[in-house]
């Protein structure tokens, strides 16, 4: 199971590096979210999986609760930088009439 | 804190002060209050001579960073009494004067904080024991430098000035700290007195030399010496009184007083001998050469001033010589240099003080410095007059001032360092003397350009700004000063020479002043007729038959054109390097995102995955696995599918639905993986996450065919399963090695420890509570960001403004 469930990431990780190379700007933030799930999938892997019942005292032996405690914190980040970055090529957009990073190249002069 | 260590940080209490007292106080000059500063400072300092001329020291410590032994220790031997004298003493002469010389119009406030910043550092730079302390101290000093320089920064050749100053003298500063370095990790210690007591231990080492040229590097640099002397006269950029005071008394002296200060622990080497004496030969010379044909009365003291430090530079390196000898009636005869050395370094800022300030007064009377322009100002300007005649004669080295008693001293020095027969001096120490009378032949002449072309001649008022007078009395008060003391120390010189000298010469020399040697020397102004009396005629009958024929021999200086100057050279490499730099950063700097992308994911394959291979750690057994039942098959398959179809989906929203589906098979698994908290969270934020982009996509266009070329599309793809692929191997590879085991049980105790029965919850909430309040405040950041960016337009007006 965890040599499948890290395989697994390891695709997840593939797709969203192939992802965040593209030009369009909606393109790399669904990479990015990608890349979120795959950390969350190697972490739960890594700490073993199913190695116990659920980690509330009183139910027997939990599995290892210190792994879902970082993810629980990763998924809150992961979405305020999904809802940032959306804005920000909203506005991108807005202001300047593209969503593909090759054209967003700034001044010149600058 | 101790008193002493309170003296280096009171400029610097100032320096944070006057800006309010400039804002505050409108009404009063704020340098009258910076004034107190330098007066109280001297005050105190001299209330030390006597402890320090008995042989005392002065040792005050305060604790910096005592785990790594980097403490600010101050330290007061005579020659750092005359050095914070010096900087004090004229420090308070250059603030009076600055008063009548800066008007209220300019910003004062800053030039005074200024002011105040550099006096502590170079008070720090003299008085520190520490070398690293020293080091930060030496760079705040090039730093308020390079502010005062461009006090005037709205002109162009300031700034530059500024700039040029701030490479040279910092790029000899950082050598001098590695060379530091090394003489720290020589002697396993920091401390400059500690050093020199054990200097035996180390003069073996490989890294003695090169510690010693790097250290040299620095002193050369910040006093100017040949070829780093160029910095000096752009320098002159600065108001006067900084000139005055910066660039003529103290902060260019730093150098020659950490070659006196390191003499010690380098000196008796043929190297030190030679690079000091060598360096500061040439520099006097090129100085004094120099002067004769500059035009701008502050170029002419600027090359001055180069020559003259270079002067002082030399008589070190040839008092050094002493040390090689080891302490015998014979080896003291060369001490002497060392003693003129200091002597001449208190009298060089009297009578240069003195001259900077007077080229100040008629700046400011006439409007100009070129001595094209000027001249005939001695009956307009009688008193300047006087006191620029003081300085020019004393500088030139004649009777009855302070530069003549040195400047005899001098030539003594070099006379006696041909008749020894060590470091070579045999064949080649016939030409110190030579080089040193014929660079004082210059240096009478530019002294005499100075006096009569400004003062005596026709007097051409129509060249000038204003009319020729006289200025405001204050302005007087410190040249005059200043002037006084030059006559002073000639006829009293010993009272300086058995107070703050001979203190000074047995810090230098601590082995000679431990075998009971009588360092100090009695300063005579009559020796008798000796060859150095010979020398000075010579230079008074030279320099006005060269000073007369000037205009037959001036072409000589058409043999040393600008093209081929040191100057060109530097302006040439600035240049190049900012073109050659700009070049390659635009060739890698290609302001697309992917290109970042790619060098970032390339350097992870080489980084992470070439140390895989290289410390084979790709050898590892997989992870002991739990059974896999056929439902988390079709979750996990299904997921791999989605995932890779999200590459080929041609419309956003199929792609925002596929993303969906990992989001929500990821909530499954969590519930599969007995986390249900996580699969809750998921869920709903999956559920959020794709609502906010289906919003998102209402103003957003369709996705396009990626119009990238084949051969950039196979590298994306390579470098992306590179990335997958290393990223698996590195997690399994993880997982088959585990070194410690889990620390997890500690949160098993949840219930008694933080009276929650969920373990998760608990974490989150108790443990580590904090984590979590700054996960909200990220949260809270995102959410203002996301606002603004909606709801804040910038004005179209304003970008067309700043546009142009």
């Amino acid at each position: 199971m965890e040599t499948l469930v890290t395989i697994l990431a390891g695709v997840l990780v593939t797709v969203a590096t192939y992802l965040l190379l593209s030009k369009s700007l909606i393109r790399v933030i669904i990479g990015t979210a990608i890349l979120t799930h795959a950390a969350h999938l190697v972490i739960m892997a890594v700490a073993g999986l199913k190695t116990g019942t659920v980690p509330i005292v009183g139910e027997g032996d939990p599995v290892d609760p210190l792994p879902q405690a970082l993810i629980l914190t990763s998924i809150v980040i992961g979405f305020a930088v999904t809802a940032v970055s959306l804005v920000l090529a909203y506005r991108t957009y807005q202001e300047i009439g593209t969503d593909k990073l090759d054209k967003l190249r700034g001044n010149p002069d600058e | 804190m101790s008193i002493l260590v309170l003296a280096i940080f009171i400029p610097f209490l100032a320096a944070a002060i006057i800006p309010f007292l400039y804002k505050y106080l409108k009404n009063i000059h704020v340098g009258w209050f910076a004034i107190l500063v330098p007066t109280g400072l001297f005050i105190y300092l001299a209330s030390l001579i006597p402890a320090i001329s008995n042989g005392e020291v002065i040792v005050q410590t305060m604790n910096w960073i005592p785990s790594y032994g980097i403490n600010i220790t101050a330290y007061l031997d005579g020659l750092s009494l005359t050095l914070a004298l010096l900087i004090s003493g004229v420090g308070a002469l250059v603030i009076l004067y600055s008063i009548y010389y800066l008007s209220s119009k300019e910003p004062i406030g800053t030039f005074y904080t200024y002011l105040m910043l550099f006096m502590g550092a170079m008070l720090g730079v003299v008085m520190s024991d520490n070398m690293l302390v020293l080091y930060v101290f030496w760079e705040l000093t090039s730093i308020s430098s390079f502010l005062l320089i461009a006090f005037w920064y709205q002109r162009k050749r300031s700034r530059e000035g500024a700039k040029k100053s701030l490479i040279i003298t910092v790029s000899g500063g950082i050598s001098m700290l590695v060379g530091f370095i090394m003489v720290g990790s020589m002697s396993n210690t920091w401390s400059i007195r500690e050093v020199i007591a054990n200097v035996a231990t180390i003069s073996d080492h490989a890294l003695y030399t090169p510690a010693m040229l790097l250290v040299l590097l620095g002193a050369f640099t910040k006093s100017a010496q040949f070829p780093f002397h160029i910095w000096l006269p752009d320098a002159m950029e600065a108001p006067t009184p900084v000139s005055a005071y910066l660039h003529s008394a103290t902060m260019v002296k730093a150098g020659i007083y950490l070659v006196a200060r390191f003499t010690p622990v380098f000196g008796g080497e043929a190297v030190w001998f030679w690079a000091v004496t060598g360096v500061g030969i040439f520099t006097l010379f090129w100085g004094s050469f120099n002067a004769v044909r500059q035009t701008d009365l502050k170029a002419l003291l600027a090359y001055s001033t180069i020559s003259q430090l270079g002067m002082i530079m030399s008589m070190f390196g040839m008092g050094s010589a002493a040390l090689y000898l080891g302490y015998s009636t014979e080896s003291v005869v060369y001490t002497g240099a060392t003693f003129a050395a200091l002597f001449h370094l208190v009298n060089h800022s009297t009578f240069k003080g003195a001259l900077f300030m007077v080229v100040g007064v008629v700046d400011h009377s006439v409007g100009t410095r070129d001595i094209r322009r000027l001249g005939g100002l001695i009956t307009l300007m009688p008193v300047t007059f006087t006191i620029a005649t003081i300085g020019s004669m004393s500088m030139a080295g004649l009777p009855p001032f302070n530069g003549f008693l040195s400047k005899e001293m001098f030539f003594v020095s070099t006379l006696e360092i041909t008749e020894a027969g060590f470091f070579g001096l045999g064949a080649w120490g016939i030409a110190i003397p030579v080089i040193a009378w014929a660079a004082s032949v210059f240096t009478f002449v530019y002294a005499t350009v100075f006096v009569v072309k400004t003062f005596l001649g026709p007097y051409k008022e129509e060249k000038l700004e204003h009319p020729a007078h006289e200025p405001n009395p204050g302005m007087l008060i410190s040249p005059i000063i200043l002037g006084m003391l030059v006559i002073a120390f000639f006829f009293i010189p010993n009272v300086v020479g058995e107070n703050l000298i001979a203190p000074a010469m047995n810090g230098i020399f601590p082995t000679f002043a431990a075998e009971g040697a009588e360092l100090g020397m009695h300063i005579h102004a009559w020796h008798g007729f000796k060859p150095e009396l010979f020398m000075t005629i010579g230079v008074v009958l030279f320099g006005v038959l060269l000073f007369v024929t000037k205009k037959y021999w001036s072409g000589l200086y058409n043999l040393f054109p600008e093209k081929w100057s040191i100057n060109t050279f530097y302006g040439f490499v600035l240049d190049q390097m900012e073109d050659k730099s700009t070049v390659i950063t635009n060739k890698y700097m290609t302001r697309y995102l992917r290109d970042y992308m790619v060098y970032i994911f390339a350097f992870f394959i080489l980084a992470i995955g070439g140390i895989f291979i290289f410390t084979e750690a790709y050898y590892f057994t997989l992870p002991e696995n739990a059974p896999v039942s056929n439902f988390e098959w079709l979750v996990i398959l299904s997921m791999m599918i989605a995932g890779i179809t999200i590459l080929f989906a041609k419309s956003r929203l199929t792609a925002i639905v596929l993303n969906s589906i990992l989001g929500f098979g990821i909530s499954i698994l969590f519930v599969l993986f007995r986390a249900p908290d996580l699969a809750l969270t998921q869920t709903i934020i999956e559920a959020v996450t794709t609502v906010l982009f289906l919003v998102a996509y209402y103003f957003l266009p369709e996705l396009d065919k990626e119009d990238t070329t084949k051969k950039t599309k196979s590298v994306n793809l390579f470098i992306s399963i590179g990335v997958g692929v290393v990223f698996t191997v590195v997690a399994l590879g993880v997982q088959g090695n585990k070194a410690f085991g889990t620390i997890s049980t500690f949160f098993e105790n949840s219930y008694e420890l933080a009276g929650g029965k969920n373990m998760v919850n608990a974490i989150l909430g108790d443990f580590r509570a904090f984590d979590t309040m700054m996960e909200v405040v990220v949260l809270l950041i995102a959410g203002i960001g996301v606002y603004t960016m909606i709801r804040v337009k910038t004005k179209k007006e304003s970008d067309q403004i700043e546009d142009k």
